[in-house]
Parts: structure tokens; sequence; C-alpha cells
């Protein structure tokens, strides 16, 4: 009861610090949960193995930088393109098989896929962290005044953004995207206008997992390189999901930032309450508005 | 088809399996075969029957497996009323997330359940009672009705039984009634069983309340078995072990269930010491099974038999009888 006291009035720095760690988070949210929606939009499968290709692409990272020396900027570029490449091999050899089936299908086939990559990983390296340090370019940080801010924590953020954004304008805003768009609604219509569409849905499933991979480079150096950080991720994620509906690109991206920030704020003012905040929150929408935030139907 | 007789002569012959097993393997392989078998059997009833995939179900039966544990060790209770205890708890749990779940349908649906289990997972992390990492441990078995000592592997393994047999018993009659029907009509096509005039949201809560109070059955007799309540029962690693298990055994089919558990706590047994290549295995029968092997052990060998029947049957007008 005492806390309450202290906690009720937190000090200024501890409030801004859980809420750079909440925007920290929830752009590793709004990163998953956007390639989520992109790629449920086209393949109508809920990726359960997103979460074990973050962790593929924080490990990409780590073993670019241990065995060949190469940093965390080209890995920035490199382990996006090697995890991407190997997802669409994964989309193209196991995936595609269970378009046609429930998609109760598609989300345990992803699920076993999550389970190998996972349990191999595990074999290697332990259940241990690795470290993957912060790179040169942007160690240190800024004394705001009412708070610290690390170099590192602000590129996440701001790249972050940048990055969901520019994949909202793509798909919004380009004839590409438009594409896309077209083949979620009707894709045996897209294909009659001769394009491939097949080809479509691989590419994309190949943009989704490497946007999950690049999320999961810019989270090496934060979290510890671990074979278990993207499956306890991932649970939340799909919370995200469920609370922002994936019928819409901009709501994932804005419920994965809000509810980061929401999580970090639980942590200033109810910590016990912290790792539950984004499932309670899940109740309430489901009470309120059961399609979720921003969806289409359920 | 196989005719009433035949499916009694069936029935009898696996009940004096069970019945003599322990003096052939070790009851407590047995008795983690046949509560998983009842968790199986209850989730399979959900998603075999109501074609609803749950991925939470470890949070009834973890926490049922708690209440029981903790009810048994610090209150006294006697065994049964222990497990009554838990089964009541995944009862009323059950009531509450089916009744947020049904909310939503098919991908969301399993995507919440996994939520609200999560959520049980880190309540059971924090909380006093169930003393976090180490669980509850030393759980006494006590003894039943006061007469028979459960600490003796034979009583145990046929106190087991019976509970299993019980639950079992219970999802068949589910099945093979008008509800189950029902529940078929919706899973097959729910636009259809409302325009019949269904409330399929009360019969799909229904279904989801019962499978997850024997889902809680199944986590309260385990705690007795092994005398210990722990967190790996309400991880997602065990909802995904229930989902295998009656994936391997038969979606949809009665026995799968039954055959999933018993294969899959067989290979768990032999491959225990391989540490994380289980995890790996597992992720490839997943695969497997939903690439190729879709209908499972005992729905490819019924499919196959129906067919081998059904192509006699067939022959037999085209040879004038």
């Amino acid at each position: 009861m005492l806390d309450w006291v202290n906690i009720a009035v937190p000090p200024a720095p501890a409030l801004f610090g859980q809420l750079l760690i909440g925007l920290i988070n929830g752009s590793f949210y709004a990163m998953l949960s956007l390639g989520l929606a992109v790629i449920f939009g086209l393949l109508n499968i809920i990726n359960f193995s997103h979460g074990a290709l973050y962790m593929l692409g924080a490990f990409c990272a780590y073993l670019l930088l241990n065995f060949f020396g190469i940093g965390y900027w080209p890995s920035l570029i490199i382990a996006p393109i090697v995890v991407g490449a190997f997802g669409m091999a994964l989309e193209r050899l196991l995936i595609r098989h269970v378009y046609k089936l429930d998609h109760l299908y598609g989300l345990l086939l992803t699920f076993g896929m999550a389970l190998i990559i996972e349990g191999l990983f595990r074999q290697q390296y332990g259940s241990a962290g690795q470290p993957y340090s912060i790179p040169e370019a942007l160690s240190g940080g800024q004394n705001l005044g009412f708070m610290f801010l690390p170099n590192y924590r602000a590129w996440v953020i701001v790249a972050s953004a940048i990055f969901c954004f520019g994949t909202w304008f793509i798909i919004e805003r380009t004839r590409l995207g438009a594409y896309l768009r077209a083949a979620t609604e009707n894709p045996a219509l897209v294909q009659a206008f001769g394009i491939n569409v097949p080809r479509m849905i691989t590419l994309t499933y190949g943009f989704g997992v490497g946007l999950a991979a690049l999320a999961g480079v810019m989270a090496a150096p934060i979290y510890q390189v671990s074979p278990l950080m993207g499956s306890n991720l991932i649970i939340v994620v799909f919370a995200v999901v469920v609370i922002g509906g994936m019928g819409s690109i901009l709501g994932a991206i804005i419920s994965g930032f809000a509810l980061g920030v929401i999580e970090g704020l639980t942590k200033v003012f109810y910590p016990e309450a912290s790792s539950t905040a984004i499932f309670v929150i899940m109740v309430i929408v489901l009470l309120v508005k059961p399609a979720g935030l921003f969806g289409r139907g359920v | 088809m196989a005719t009433p007789a035949l499916r009694s002569i069936r029935l009898l012959v696996l009940l004096l399996i069970a019945l003599a097993a322990p003096f052939a393997f070790y009851p407590i392989f047995l008795m983690k075969a046949l509560c998983f078998a009842l968790f199986a059997c209850a989730f399979n009833l959900l998603i075999g029957y109501g074609g609803l995939l749950s991925f939470g179900h470890a949070a009834f039966m973890g926490s049922a497996s708690y209440i029981t544990a903790y009810t048994v060790k610090m209150w006294g209770f006697p065994p049964l009323l222990g497990i009554l205890a838990g089964t009541a708890v995944a009862a009323a749990m059950g009531t509450v997330f089916g009744w947020l779940a049904i909310r939503r349908k098919g991908i969301y649906f399993a995507m919440v359940t996994l939520a609200l289990s999560q959520m049980v997972y880190f309540f059971a992390l924090e909380v006093k009672f169930t003393g976090g990492e180490d669980g509850i441990q030393a759980v006494p078995r006590g003894t039943l009705f006061g007469l028979i000592d459960l600490n003796q592997p034979l009583a145990m393994y046929y106190f087991v039984l019976t509970i299993f047999l019980v639950g079992f018993g219970i999802v068949y009659r589910t099945i093979h009634s008008p509800f189950g029907e029902v529940l078929k009509a919706i899973r097959d096509n729910e636009p259809r069983a409302i325009s019949l005039g269904y409330n399929t949201d009360r019969y799909k809560l229904l279904a989801f309340i019962l499978s997850a109070t024997l889902a809680g059955l199944a986590g309260a007799t385990k705690s007795l078995v092994f005398q210990l309540a722990s967190l790996t029962d309400v991880t997602w690693q065990m909802s995904g072990d229930v989902v295998l298990m009656t994936l391997i055994g038969g979606l949809g089919t009665i026995w799968g269930p039954v055959a999933g558990a018993f294969i899959s706590v067989t290979m768990e047994n032999y491959l225990a010491q391989l540490g994380s290549w289980v995890t790996v295995i597992q992720g490839v029968i997943f695969v497997v099974c939903v690439l190729l092997f879709r209908r499972g052990v005992v729905g490819e060998l019924s499919y196959r038999l129906s067919r081998w029947r059904g192509g006699v049957r067939l022959a037999k007008p085209a040879s004038g009888d």
C-alpha cells in the first residue's frame, strides 16, 4: 500500500524512461503486426513463425558479426534479405500447399515451422542470450534535461516509424500496392488481368518476413540475441493484432506503437500488471468492439 | 460400419487391456498418458466437433492442477474434493474465456485464446500461491473415501482410469447427442445453422465450457499423479502439445486424441535425453501432419477401412447379389 503513495506521482525520469521503453517495444510490435497484417491480407494465414523469423533476423546479424566481421549497418540490409529469401523458400516449399485448406492449418503449419527453427537454435546456442553491441556511430546519448536519451534507442524509434510508414506508403499509394490490395480483394480477377499472383504472394511473404528480420536486427543490441526472443514476443503481437484488427495497415502501426506506450506506462503506475496490460486491453476491446479497433468483420 | 455387437466387443477388449496394462507397463507412464488422453479428448471436442481451435487450453489444465494441488496440500482436501475444486475453477474460467473468445471466429479465436492463456501464465508466475518457478511440490495423494490409499501405484492407476473413463464417456455421449449433432452442423456451415434457428453462440459457449472443464479434470488428476503443479502446465508449449496430440491421432475422431496422447507421451519418454531436438521433432511432426497426414493415425485407419468396406459393398450389386 505504501508503494502506491510513492508511485502516485512518479519522478519524471522514471516516467519518461518507461515511456521510452514503451515506444521501443511499440516499434517492434508495430513492425511485426504490420508484417502479419500484410501476409494475412494476401495469404489468408496467420504466420505463427513470425516470431521465430524475427529471432532469425537477430541471429543473422549476430552470426554475420562473429563469423564474417560484418557490422550492424550492412547487417541491417543483409539480414532481412537473407531471412526474406529463406521465408520465400518456406512459402514455395510448404505454405503454398495449405492455401486451399481451412485457415487453421496455416496456423498449425507455421507453428510447426516456428518450433523447428527455435528448437534448432536452442540446441545450438542454449536458452541464454548472446550480447550484440550497439554500433559505434550510435553509442552515447543526449541529455534532454528531463531525461537521458540513448542515441541508439532514438534511432530505433525513428527508423521503425520510417519503415512502417514506408510500408504504408508502398501499399496505399503506389501502383504495386494497388495490385497487392486488388489481389487481396479478388486474386482470381487480378490474375485474369495478367498479374502473376502466386509470385506476388511469395514476394509478399518474403517482404513481411524481411520486415520481421529487420525488427530482429534492430532489437539485437537492445535485448540479448536469444532463441526464445521471438516466441515470447509473438503472443503479445497476436494480442496487438486482435486489438487492432488486421483490416488496416495504418491500424496495425498505430495500435502497435500505442500499446507499447500503454504497456510502458503500466510499468510506472502499476508494475505488477505490466506483463498482462496488453491482454487486459484485448479483453476490454473484445467486450466493447469485438471486431477490433480498426477491424472489418470478425 | 461396425455393428453394435462388434463395437461392444471392441470396447470390452480395450477395457480389458486398460485393466491389465499396469502389470505390463509403468503405472506412472500409463497415468500420464491417460491424463493427456483426457486432455486431448477435451480439446478435440472443441476443434474436431465444433471447429474451434483453442490455442490456450493449457490455461484450464494448469489452473485446475494448481487449485487441486493447493487445496489438497494446504487445506487438506481429500483427493476427490480437490479434483472437484480444480475442475470447478477450470469450468468457471472456461465460462469467462469462452464468453470472450466466441466473439471472434477462426484464426482470431485461436489468437484470443492464446493471449488469454498467456495472461494466466503471467498471473501464475506472479501470484504467491502457485509457488512461482518452484510450483507446488510434494502434493499428498491422500486416501480415496478414507479407505483406499492412493500412494499405491495400482490403486492410483485404477482411480485415474476411472476418471478417464468418466471423462471419455462424457465426451462420447456429447458427440452422439442432439447437442453434438448441432455442434457438427455449426462446424460445417455456421450461417446455415443460424438460419435454421439455432443460437450458435450458445452452442459454441457450452462446448467451450465442457471442453475447459474436462481439460481441468485432466489437469487436476495429473497434479495428484505427479504430486506436482508447475508452470509447465500453463505455458503455450503445453497448449501446443495438446494440439499436436490431437493432430497426430486425428482431428474429429473419437479415439484419435487417445492414440495421439499415447504416441506423444511414449515419444517424449524416449526422446527426453535429446534436449531441444524434441522441439524440432515436434515441429517436423506438425509440418508433416498438416501437409501429408491431415486425417491422423485413427482418421487414416478408419478412412482406409471404410473405403475397403465400401469397395466391397459397391462390388456386391454389380455381381448381381
